[in-house]
């Protein structure tokens, strides 16, 4: 019994951590219709800077921010001076993106070497609590995770609804040329929503090295993981990316504790399970 | 100002290879109502499209509005520079509430006074009133071609660029479309009318071209394009 709550808990913080990377992914996805492969790259060295600054600084919250900023410039040069000369060839466009990854990666393993390391869990958020219902114990900084998750679905959600940055990235989701012959520069939109998926990346990358480790190779299980969320989840919603994390998170708890060698098999279970009922994904809308 | 507000001349257009307009010449003066005519496939979009220099059509040749050269701008900047666009199909958003629809396009308004407003659209459509909190993807034919009209009115334009409005839409609601353009050019705003629909743009035509594959093969003014009609009939 208790290995069930610990999965499903487990599970929860996962979903979390995913969702935190996830949703900048499936901005820049649905608005640019390409997939970007160096997400996973973008977490793993925002968990790097993250350490840096945080071994510089002896503060989390600053490690995070500067983590955030730092890739949200990278991702911004990828964008600005690569992707966009590729714009409107899908398989040119990967393959950029997924060269960046690839030099990322080997950027990371020249700067801060090839062992795992990981981000110490600060002082505040350390120890465990008991969680009442459950009854069990349960570290503090995974509640914390859950909670930052939470903050920010809803943050992205309100963003979206409500202001008119949000509500021209929804229009350019459904057609950006239409948004540009009403007279908006789309190029700009599709600049600053990169920067910002860059900027989650970055960040989860701080919150993800401070629960796991940081070594090069966590940047393609990262990706992996994400864009199985994106999968299920579907193109362009945010609730999608939401219930992809938790299916995601939960399978691949519970897959790990109970059979680690099927593991695999049972992450891509549910993928091929709904792609062949829903291709669009569970929340994603059908191709116009 | 002799100058046409629309001037295009030696315009070729291109989808990838295809080579699909010809050396088209056109021009649309202030405040005119211009027909564009011809049958399926023979480029009226494809025109529309080059106007604005919109995906995935290609160009070339001169197209001067406003009089600057638009034909190596992108198509936001030739949008802004008062250019609306009414697209056949109408592309609307479907994420996008009715009233988000108008709020949005109406922040990119330009022009000092602002003759169109959400308020003055809603008077034009209060059929959208009603409808303002229901998704782009809801709405009836004729409601989604009323918001693909308002939409473009909010950006007070002064050519509105409009692709078979009458398409898929009541006899009763294509008098209406009718209605709002001789409104919209008794109010000033000049109109390219693509429309297959000879009933709805007969009796508004100041001008009109005739397109064949890609080429223009007439022009004619309204009354000698009515005349023709006419005979064609009888
Ligand atoms: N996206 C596209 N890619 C390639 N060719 C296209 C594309 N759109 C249109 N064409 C071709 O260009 C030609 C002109 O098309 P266009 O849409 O301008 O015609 P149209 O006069 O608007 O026709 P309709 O009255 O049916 O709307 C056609 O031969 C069409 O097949
Ligand atoms: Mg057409």
């Amino acid at each position: 019994m208790f290995l069930v709550k610990m999965c499903i808990l487990n599970g929860f913080t996962l979903a979390a951590l995913l969702f935190i990377v996830a949703s900048g992914l499936t901005l820049s996805f649905s608005l640019m219709r390409v997939v970007n492969l160096s997400h996973g790259a973008f977490y793993l060295a925002g968990g790097f800077v993250g350490l840096s600054v945080l071994n510089a600084s002896g503060s989390w919250l600053l490690a995070i921010g500067v983590a955030g900023i730092a890739i949200a410039v990278l991702a911004l040069v990828e964008e600005r001076f690569f992707l966009r000369w590729a714009r409107g060839n899908d398989l040119i466009e990967t393959l950029v993106s997924l060269s960046i990854a690839i030099i990322i990666g080997d950027l990371v393993l020249v700067i801060w070497g090839g062992y795992p390391k990981t981000i110490k869990i600060p002082e505040m958020l350390s120890g465990a609590v008991e969680i009442p219902i459950l009854v069990v114990y349960y570290p503090v900084y995974r509640l914390f995770m859950l909670a930052m998750a939470l903050v920010l679905g809803g943050g992205l959600w309100l963003f979206l609804k409500k202001t008119n940055l949000g509500i021209t990235i929804r229009a350019g989701v459904d057609n950006f040329n239409m948004v540009a012959a009403l007279g908006f520069n789309v190029k700009r939109i599709f600049t600053m929503v990169f920067a910002l998926s860059g900027f989650l990346a970055g960040a989860a990358g701080v919150v993800g090295g401070t629960l796991m480790m940081l070594v090069v190779g966590e940047d393609w299980r990262i990706l992996t993981l994400t864009l199985i969320v994106i999968i299920i989840g579907g193109l362009g919603s945010l609730i999608g990316t939401a219930v992809g994390a938790l299916i995601t998170g939960l399978a691949y708890s519970f897959a790990t504790a109970y059979i680690p060698e099927f593991s695999l098999f049972i992450l891509f279970l549910p993928v091929a399970v709904i792609l062949s009922i829903r291709p669009q994904g569970l929340f994603g809308k059908e191709a116009a | 100002m002799p100058e046409s507000l629309l001037q295009i001349s030696g315009l070729d257009a291109y989808y990838g290879k295809s080579h699909v307009l010809q050396d088209v010449k056109l021009a649309v003066n202030h405040g005119e109502l211009v027909l564009v005519v011809g049958r399926n496939g023979m480029g009226k979009t494809t025109l529309l499209r080059s106007i604005l220099a919109f995906p995935p059509v290609k160009r070339r040749g001169s197209i001067v509005f406003e009089g600057c050269e638009t034909s190596r701008m992108t198509t936001h900047r030739v949008a802004a520079l008062g250019l609306g666009y009414v697209p056949q199909g109408r592309l609307l958003f479907p994420s996008l509430t009715v009233e988000e629809h108008l709020r949005f396009a109406a922040s990119r308004s330009r022009g000092q006074e602002k003759a169109w407003t959400l308020k003055s659209v809603y008077d034009l459509f209060p059929e959208l009133q009603q409808r303002s909190q229901v998704g782009g993807g809801r709405l009836s034919g004729g409601e989604q071609q009323m918001l693909a009209v308002a939409r473009a009115l909010v950006t007070n334009p002064t050519l509105l660029l409009m692709d078979e409005p009458s398409e898929g839409l009541s006899v009763q609601v294509i008098q209406r479309v009718k209605d709002v353009c001789r409104h919209l050019t008794s109010s000033g705003m000049a109109i390219l009318l693509v429309e297959q629909n000879l009933d709805m743009a007969l009796n508004l035509a100041d001008r009109a071209y005739v397109f064949l594959n890609g080429q223009v093969v007439y022009e004619e003014s309204g009354e000698e394009f009515r005349a023709d009609r006419k005979r064609v009939r009888a």
